[in-house]
């Protein structure tokens, strides 16, 4: 049976912030747990502030926890490392460097010798469809070839979980489908553990095989599995199913649902 | 319609400046004011002698070095400030008194530390043209978007690592603005100290033009001072764009 590759334990975060003179307590996140399993494919969806970036970035280590645990492959999580790969909201590529430089930034500063960074960068960029651009430098790139990027300097240091802090938000409609059939190709060929925050449902169902929908307050509302074979590869006839259709219906309603009970609040 | 290129509006401009000044110049009594033709004539005769590029070689050396100390200080003292909390609330008050501080009053105790030679000149210089390399490197770093070093801290980069690839480069930009205004600074500086101490170079043919009311002669330097000042931005512009060449691409308020 799969293995337990990241084991979210319990995890809380607050975070005071200065109102208007008297001192607020925000709780972000509450009593966050759940098990991915290797190679498994889980998206974090919910309405913005619901803690979803915070937990994933508890989980790269860029964010510390108020208290609970993470941990991947059984090692506890107390800083960033090798073992987890960040691929960036906006992507957040170095714009003095080209494509290929960016791509070889963590196996850089691993002190991996320059022969065998340049190989294995130019395979990442390969493996995400950008071979011919690489010498070009952020400003000479697409946002979607940017994200590619972000998403290949990930990959080029290989490692254990992808976590993905909604990579394709801020892309045009078309472009983003392009990069979720690619990220599903990609995902078919590697197997790597993938964590993806997205507030897309559409791109949640298309991509996932669970799906940690969070309400407000840093709660996991439901868990919702993906019954969507794979490989995914056939976009038409996996949006066409029963299966997209009735579990993306059902997350729309389970939000909606969330967002009446909590509306007192927001308005 | 075709674009006018830089240079040629530059061009224009000072054709039309230069020939405004000529034209009313010569109805004012010369010891007020001069014009262009005259200037000339003072530079003319100046060369001949040989008496300005005697000068011209004093005054650039003490400048050269006082400048290249203060960008040498400047940079890594700013790069410290932008970087460390204990930096920044430890010295940074120093700098930013420095940057204010009347240092032209403390150029009598400069002499009595230094002496009257090169290195009063050098420390005058550099004292004037660190302040400005230093707090915009400062506020280059503080600059520096939070998600660039969350990269390097999500990367695993080591502190020098984060400051040697992604601080220094993202505060590049700043630092070649420190460095551009430093060139005004320092030349103001020079002449100050060249006026104080020991009357030489550029800045002692100023001082003893004017005592002689003779206004011509007094602009030669004045002007080659002002070119200075254009030639030194420039080179450091031309600098950045080697350095920094993605900023040109990205940066752009300019109307065009």
């Amino acid at each position: 049976m799969a293995q337990v590759k990241v084991r979210v334990h319990d995890l809380a975060k607050e975070f005071r912030i200065a109102a208007t003179g008297d001192e607020q307590t925000v709780r972000a996140l509450s009593s966050v747990s759940f098990n991915v399993n290797e190679g498994e494919f889980v998206a974090l969806t919910g309405r913005s502030g619901c803690g979803k970036t915070t937990t994933l970035r508890i989980i790269m280590g860029l964010d510390q926890a108020s208290s609970g645990t993470v941990e991947v492959d059984g090692r506890l999580v107390t800083r960033c490392g090798n073992d987890r790969g960040m691929v960036f909201q906006h992507a957040e590529l170095l714009p003095w460097r080209t494509a290929l430089a960016n791509v070889e930034f963590g196996l850089e500063v691993k002190g991996v010798p320059r022969e065998k960074r340049h190989e294995i960068a130019r395979r990442s960029l390969e493996l995400v469809g950008l071979k011919q651009s690489m010498d070009r430098r952020p400003d000479q790139l697409s946002g979607g070839m940017k994200q590619r990027v972000g998403l290949a300097r990930a990959m080029a240091i290989d490692p254990e979980v992808l976590l993905m802090d909604e990579p394709f938000g801020a892309l045009d409609a078309q472009t983003r489908e392009s990069m979720q059939m690619e990220l599903i190709s990609l995902h078919e060929k590697t197997r790597k553990t993938v964590i993806f925050v997205t507030h897309d449902l559409d791109e949640a169902v298309l991509l996932a095989d669970r799906i940690f929908v969070f309400s407000p307050h840093g709660r996991i509302h439901e868990v919702v599995d993906i019954n969507i074979p794979r490989p995914r590869t056939d976009a038409v006839a996996i949006r066409g199913s029963a299966e997209f259709q009735k579990k993306q219906y059902h997350i729309w309603k389970t939000l909606k649902a969330i967002d009446d009970s909590t509306r007192v609040e927001v308005a | 319609m075709k674009k006018l290129p830089n240079a040629v509006i530059s061009l224009i401009s000072v054709v039309i400046v230069v020939g405004l000044w000529e034209t009313f110049g010569r109805g004012v009594n010369p010891i007020f004011a001069s014009y262009p033709s005259a200037i000339f004539a003072a530079a003319e005769e100046m060369a001949k002698s040989g008496q300005i590029f005697t000068a011209f070689f004093q005054s650039m050396k003490g400048l050269i070095l006082g400048y290249i100390l203060s960008a040498l200080v400047g940079i890594p003292l700013g790069l410290l400030l932008g970087r460390y909390r204990w930096a920044e609330h430890g010295l940074g008050i120093y700098v930013t008194a420095g940057y204010a501080a009347p240092l032209v009053a403390l150029i009598p105790l400069f002499m009595l530390w230094f002496g009257l030679g090169l290195t009063v000149k050098v420390a005058i210089i550099f004292s004037l043209a660190l302040f400005p390399i230093t707090i915009n490197t400062w506020f280059g770093v503080k600059a520096v978007p939070k998600t660039l070093i969350e990269v390097g801290t999500a990367f695993v980069a080591s502190d020098v690592a984060i400051m040697w690839k992604i601080i220094v480069p993202a505060t590049l930009p700043y630092i070649m603005t420190g460095l551009r205004l430093a060139v005004g600074r320092a030349i103001i500086a020079m002449v100050i100290a060249e006026f104080f101490t020991s009357i030489t170079g550029l800045g002692g043919i100023i001082l003893t033009a004017s005592d002689n009311f003779d206004t011509a002669r007094m602009f030669v330097p004045v002007i080659i001072l002002m070119a200075l000042g254009i030639g030194g931005t420039s080179l450091v512009h031309w600098f950045e764009s080697k350095v920094a060449p993605w900023q040109e691409t990205i940066a752009g308020g300019e109307k065009k």
